[in-house]
C-alpha cells in the first residue's frame, strides 16, 4: 500500500489539513486534493513556470515541490491572489492589453510578475523580459505581456 | 446596413478576465465524478517485433483496474487505415495499440487502468514485453540508399509518395539565364509544444450505449465522427465536448493511437476513463513536423528577372500518414508555396517522401509554407547579393503586381486578391534600410555582425472540404444557430472553436454589429458537439474567414426577422426602422421605439399583443457552403534584424516587422498578437526548436530544458502592420490569419542571419541556427 503522510499548511488565508501520499507534488496536491486548479501542470520537470505558487512569500514551481514539503507553509495559488485584489492591476492590464490567449500560462506569469514588481519596481523592457523568462508562454510571444507588465512599472511610478 | 461599429474595433476578449483568474477549464480541469485513469506503456524501440506481452503482475498490482494490449481492445475497437488524400500514398494500417510490431520509440503498446495515474504507471513498470529489436529507418539522409534498413519490413523500400509539382523538369530556364543560384537546405524535426498537453476523457453508458467524450482538440464533430467508425457507435448516441483548449497550433487537430485507447477501454469499462499525457509522452507522441532535406535552383537575367525556379524536397513523415488528414501536406505545400509571390515563367518541383521510424509527422502552424517560404527568400537573397542589387528591390523587380490578381502560379495555386506590393512600400516605411545598411557596414569595422532579412509569401488558408471529401476531417459546410432570448440577450452555437485564439470574441463581435446590438448581449458557445451545429471546429486559419462569414450572414438574416417583427408592432415599414445597441426605432433615430428585449417579451410572453401575421421565429440556423475557391491566399512580409556573435555563435534578434494582408480585420488587438505569437514560433524552428534523435531512433531531448521554446528573453519587440485587402468571394471579406506569423518569420530570420555573415564569406541553410551550427558555418568549431 501507498504510505501516507499528514500535512498541514495555510492555502490563501484557510488552514488546510490533509492526508497525502508522499510522492505527490505540491502543484497536484492544490489541484486534485484541494480543487484549486489555477494552479496548471505543464511539464512537471520545472521549466515552464504554469504550475507557479507563492510558499512563505516566493513564487516558486509547484512541480518541484513535494505536498510534504509544504509542511506549516503559508500557500498562495492565482485563486488567492486574485480573491485579495493584490494582482487586480496586473489582471486588468493582462486583459487590456490582451496579453494571452490561450491562459494555461497565464494565471504563473501574473504570479511572478507581480512578485518581479515588487523586487525591482524600476524594471526596463529588458528588466521585464529577463524577470518573466522562467515562464513559457507559446502563444503570445511575449510582447504584450510584457507591455502589459509594463504598464504596472508606470503606474506604480506616476 | 448598419454602420461597422464593432467590425475593425479593437477590443479585449470578455473571456480573458476568466483566464487572468485562473479559472479557465481545461481538460484536466474537466468533473465528470469519479474517474479512472490510463497510462501507456510505449516502445522504447524505434523498430521492434512484439514477440509476447506479459501482463498478469501488472494487473494484479495496488489499483489496478485492468491492463490491455491490441488483443484486448479488438473486440470494440478497429484499426484504420492511412486517409487517402493524396492519391498514391503508400496506405498502411494501424490500430491504436501496437500488435505484432512497434514503429516508433513512444508508440503506445499496452495500457494500464487505475485508480491513479501514479499506480497506472507503476504498474505500467511491471509489464514484460519480449521485443525482437530490429533496423529502423531513422536517417532521413539514407532513408533512399539501396540497402538501407526500412521503416516497414513488408514494403521493399522507404518510399511513402512522389509527386511532380509544376512544370516538368527542364534544363532550358537555367541554360540561358545571366545567373544561376543553387542551394541545398536541411530543415529538422519539431513540434507544437502547446502549454496544455493532450488530453481525453471518456463515459460510456452501457445502458445507454452512449458515450460521452470529453477531449483537448478543436473539432468536436470531427471527433464524433471518428470515433462512431472507430468504436463501431452509432455517431447519433456520441457527444464530443472540447473544455477550454490550451494550445493546439495542429497538434490538436489529429487524433492519436492513445486517445482511441482511451475511449475503447471506457468503453470495455463503462466507466470514466481519462488519459492526459505528461510532457515527456507529448513529446514521443504528438505530431512532429517540418523534417525536410530540400535542394532549390532560381535562375535569373541579367536585370534581375527571375526565369526558373526548382526546388526538391525530400520529407520525412514517420511510419504511417497522420490521421486524418495527410502527412504529405507539409513537402507538398512546401514546394507549391515556395516563390508564389512572384512572377515566374517556369517553376518546377519534385517531391518524395519517405516512411521513418520516427513520430508521425502532422500539420503544424504553417504547413509546407514555413519551409517553402524560407527556401525560395533565402535564394533571392542569394541571387541579390552575387548582383549586387538590394535583395528589397530584387523582390519589387519580381513581384505578380497588386493589379494583376487573378492569377495561377506555374505550381497550380490560384491567387486573388493579394498586396505583395503594398506590403513591401509599408514595409519600408517602417525601416529606414539604407540606414541599417551604412550601420551595418560600420559595426563590421569594430566585428559587430549585423544583418536585415526579408521573407515575403503567399499562404493558403481557411481550408473548406472538397466537395467530395473521403475522410472525415474538414466538412463541406459549418453551421450557426442564433436565438434571441425573452432579455434580449443573443446565444450563438457556432461549428468553429477557440483555442485561445479569440474565435468567440471575434464572431460576438460580427455577430454584434450586423444585429444591431452590444457585443456584451452576445454569448457564443462552440466546441460541444451536442449544442452545436455540424462543421470543421478550427485548423487553416479558418475560424474568422468561415466562421466569421458565416456569423455576418446568419446575424443579417436575423436582424431582417427582428425588423419585420418590429414594424407590425411599430407600424412601420421595415426599411424605415433600425436596430442599434438593441434598440428599435426609426432610422433618423426618434419615435416610436421599442427595444429588442421587449419585442422578445411580446413574442414569448405576449403573444396576445401581435398584429395578425405570420408566427415571429427570434432564432434561426444556418450552414454555409462555400462557393469560393477551396483554400484563401494571404499575404505578407516579414523583415528581421539580428546580430550574429561570431565569437560564441549566439544570435541576438534586435527588432522584427511584419505587415501582413488578412483581408478585413474584426478586432486588430487579437490578430496583431496572433501574428506575434506566430513569429516567436517562427523564431524558435529558425534558431532553437529541435527534435534531436540518435541515428537509433531514440529521441534525445524530451523535456522543456532541452528543446527549447523560446523564451521573453530570446525575443524582441516585434512591429506588425497590416494591408487590408478584401477576400471578394465574402460579404466579411477576412482571411486566415493564424499562421502567418509563423510562415514568414522562419525565412527572415535566416535571410537576417545569413546578411549578417556574408560578408565573412560564410552562409548557414541548416535550421534551427544552433550556435554550434553557425560556429560550424563560420570555420571556428
Amino acid at each position: 500500500m501507498e504510505n501516507i503522510a499528514i500535512v498541514s499548511l495555510t492555502v490563501n488565508g484557510r488552514a488546510v489539513r490533509r492526508a497525502v501520499s508522499p510522492r505527490l507534488n505540491a502543484a497536484e496536491f492544490i489541484r486534485q486534493d484541494l480543487g484549486l486548479t489555477g494552479t496548471h501542470i505543464g511539464c512537471e520537470h520545472g521549466v515552464c513556470g504554469a504550475c507557479t505558487i507563492v510558499v512563505d512569500g516566493a513564487v516558486c514551481r509547484g512541480c518541484l515541490l513535494f505536498a510534504v514539503q509544504l509542511e506549516g507553509s503559508v500557500v498562495e495559488t492565482i485563486e488567492g491572489a486574485s480573491q485579495s485584489g493584490r494582482v487586480a492591476e496586473l489582471q486588468s492590464a493582462f486583459v487590456a492589453r490582451n496579453a494571452l490567449q490561450c491562459g494555461f500560462c497565464t494565471p504563473g506569469m501574473i504570479l511572478t510578475a507581480a512578485e518581479a514588481l515588487v523586487r525591482n519596481p524600476g524594471m526596463s523592457r529588458a528588466d521585464i523580459r529577463e524577470a518573466i523568462s522562467g515562464n513559457l508562454c507559446r502563444c503570445t510571444g511575449y510582447e504584450a505581456i510584457v507591455d502589459a507588465i509594463e504598464i504596472c512599472v508606470e503606474r506604480a511610478r506616476t | 446596413m448598419i454602420g461597422h461599429r464593432a467590425i475593425g474595433s479593437s477590443r479585449p476578449r470578455a473571456d480573458a478576465k476568466v483566464f487572468v483568474e485562473g479559472r479557465g477549464c481545461y481538460l484536466d480541469d474537466v468533473q465528470v465524478g469519479k474517474v479512472l485513469h490510463v497510462a501507456f506503456l510505449r516502445s522504447p524501440h524505434a523498430k521492434a517485433g512484439i514477440k509476447s506481452i506479459r501482463t498478469e503482475e501488472a494487473a494484479a498490482a495496488e489499483g489496478v483496474v485492468g491492463v490491455y494490449t491490441a488483443a484486448d481492445l479488438a473486440p470494440v475497437c478497429r484499426g484504420w487505415d492511412t486517409s487517402q488524400t493524396y492519391p498514391g500514398l503508400v496506405m498502411r494500417s494501424q490500430t491504436a495499440l501496437a500488435a505484432s510490431e512497434a514503429l516508433y520509440v513512444g508508440q503506445p503498446v499496452a495500457a494500464v487502468l487505475a485508480e491513479t495515474r501514479a499506480l497506472a504507471e507503476d504498474a505500467i513498470e511491471l509489464i514484460e514485453v519480449d521485443w525482437e529489436p530490429l533496423a529502423g529507418a531513422c536517417r532521413l539522409d539514407e532513408a533512399q540508399a539501396v540497402d538501407t534498413a526500412r521503416a516497414h519490413s513488408d514494403l521493399a523500400d522507404n518510399s511513402a509518395y512522389r509527386a511532380q509539382i509544376g512544370d516538368e523538369a527542364s534544363v532550358d530556364p537555367f541554360k540561358t539565364a545571366a545567373l544561376v543560384v543553387e542551394e541545398s537546405f536541411s530543415f529538422h524535426r519539431l513540434t507544437g509544444a502547446s502549454m496544455e498537453t493532450r488530453g481525453v476523457i471518456a463515459s460510456y453508458l452501457p445502458g445507454d450505449d452512449s458515450l460521452t467524450v470529453h477531449q483537448s482538440h478543436t473539432a468536436p464533430h470531427q471527433l464524433r465522427s471518428l470515433y462512431a467508425a472507430h468504436l463501431g457507435l452509432d455517431e447519433g448516441r456520441i457527444r464530443v465536448v472540447c473544455p477550454h483548449v490550451g494550445g493546439s497550433f495542429g497538434v490538436k487537430i489529429h487524433l492519436y493511437a492513445d486517445e482511441i485507447a482511451t475511449v475503447a477501454i471506457a468503453r470495455l469499462v463503462g466507466r470514466p476513463v481519462k488519459f492526459v499525457a505528461d510532457r515527456i509522452e507529448s513529446f514521443v507522441s504528438d505530431i512532429h513536423a517540418r523534417e525536410q532535406l530540400l535542394t532549390a535552383r532560381l535562375a535569373l537575367d541579367s536585370d534581375g528577372r527571375f526565369l526558373g525556379w526548382e526546388g526538391t524536397s525530400l520529407l520525412a513523415i514517420g511510419p504511417f500518414s497522420t490521421h486524418p488528414g495527410s502527412s504529405v501536406q507539409e513537402g507538398d505545400e512546401a514546394l507549391r508555396m515556395a516563390m508564389a509571390p512572384y512572377r515566374i515563367p517556369y517553376a518546377s518541383g519534385r517531391l518524395d517522401v519517405v516512411f521513418q521510424n520516427k513520430i508521425v509527422v502532422g500539420q503544424y502552424r504553417g504547413v509546407g509554407h514555413p519551409i517553402g517560404t524560407a527556401i525560395g527568400e533565402y535564394m533571392i537573397d542569394k541571387a541579390a547579393a552575387q548582383m549586387g542589387i538590394e535583395p528589397a528591390e530584387l523582390r519589387l523587380r519580381n513581384y505578380i503586381p497588386d493589379d494583376s490578381y487573378p492569377v495561377r502560379t506555374r505550381a497550380g495555386v490560384d491567387l486573388e486578391a493579394l498586396s505583395h506590393q503594398k506590403c513591401m512600400t509599408k514595409l519600408l516605411e517602417l525601416i529606414d534600410l539604407p540606414k541599417l545598411r551604412m550601420e551595418h557596414t560600420a559595426l563590421r569595422a569594430q566585428g559587430i555582425f549585423r544583418g536585415v532579412g526579408f521573407a515575403a509569401f503567399v499562404e493558403r488558408t481557411a481550408t473548406n472540404a472538397p466537395s467530395a471529401a473521403h475522410i472525415r476531417k474538414a466538412t463541406a459546410q459549418d453551421g450557426i444557430t442564433l436565438a434571441i432570448d425573452p432579455s434580449g440577450a443573443i446565444r450563438c452555437a457556432i461549428s468553429v472553436t477557440d483555442q485561445g485564439q479569440g474565435t468567440h470574441a471575434v464572431i460576438g463581435q460580427i455577430v454584434a454589429d450586423a444585429l444591431g446590438v452590444s457585443a456584451d448581449r452576445v454569448r457564443v458557445v462552440s466546441g460541444d458537439s451536442q449544442a452545436t451545429p455540424y462543421g470543421s471546429g478550427v485548423r487553416a486559419s479558418r475560424g474568422t474567414p468561415v466562421g466569421g462569414e458565416l456569423a455576418l450572414q446568419a446575424s443579417r438574416q436575423l436582424r431582417s426577422i427582428v425588423l419585420q417583427a418590429a414594424a407590425g408592432l411599430l407600424q412601420m415599414q421595415p426599411d424605415a426602422i433600425d436596430m442599434r445597441d438593441g434598440l428599435i426605432a426609426p432610422v433618423n433615430g426618434g419615435t416610436p421605439s421599442i427595444s429588442l428585449a421587449d419585442l422578445a417579451e411580446i413574442v414569448y410572453f405576449k403573444a396576445n399583443t401581435l398584429p395578425a401575421g405570420p408566427q415571429i421565429n427570434l432564432s434561426l440556423s444556418m450552414h454555409l457552403g462555400h462557393d469560393w475557391p477551396a483554400l484563401v491566399p494571404t499575404n505578407g512580409i516579414q523583415a528581421c534584424l539580428a546580430e550574429v556573435d561570431v565569437r560564441t555563435g549566439f544570435v541576438r534578434l534586435l527588432r522584427h516587422w511584419a505587415v501582413d494582408d488578412f483581408g478585413t480585420i474584426v478586432n486588430p488587438l487579437l490578430v496583431s498578437e496572433q501574428v506575434r505569437g506566430g513569429i516567436a514560433q517562427g523564431i524558435g524552428q529558425a534558431l532553437y526548436e529541435e527534435l534531436v534523435y540518435s541515428d537509433e531512433g531514440q529521441l534525445t531531448n524530451g523535456t522543456f530544458a532541452d528543446y527549447f521554446v523560446p523564451s521573453a528573453a530570446d525575443l524582441p519587440d516585434i512591429v506588425v502592420e497590416h494591408v487590408e485587402t478584401p477576400w471578394p468571394y465574402t460579404q466579411l471579406g477576412a482571411k486566415g490569419a493564424g499562421e502567418a506569423g509563423t510562415t514568414g518569420a522562419v525565412g527572415a530570420v535566416l535571410n537576417a542571419v545569413n546578411d549578417a555573415i556574408r560578408p565573412l564569406g560564410a552562409k548557414i541553410t541548416e535550421l534551427p541556427m544552433t550556435p554550434a551550427r553557425l560556429l560550424n558555418a563560420l570555420g571556428r568549431l
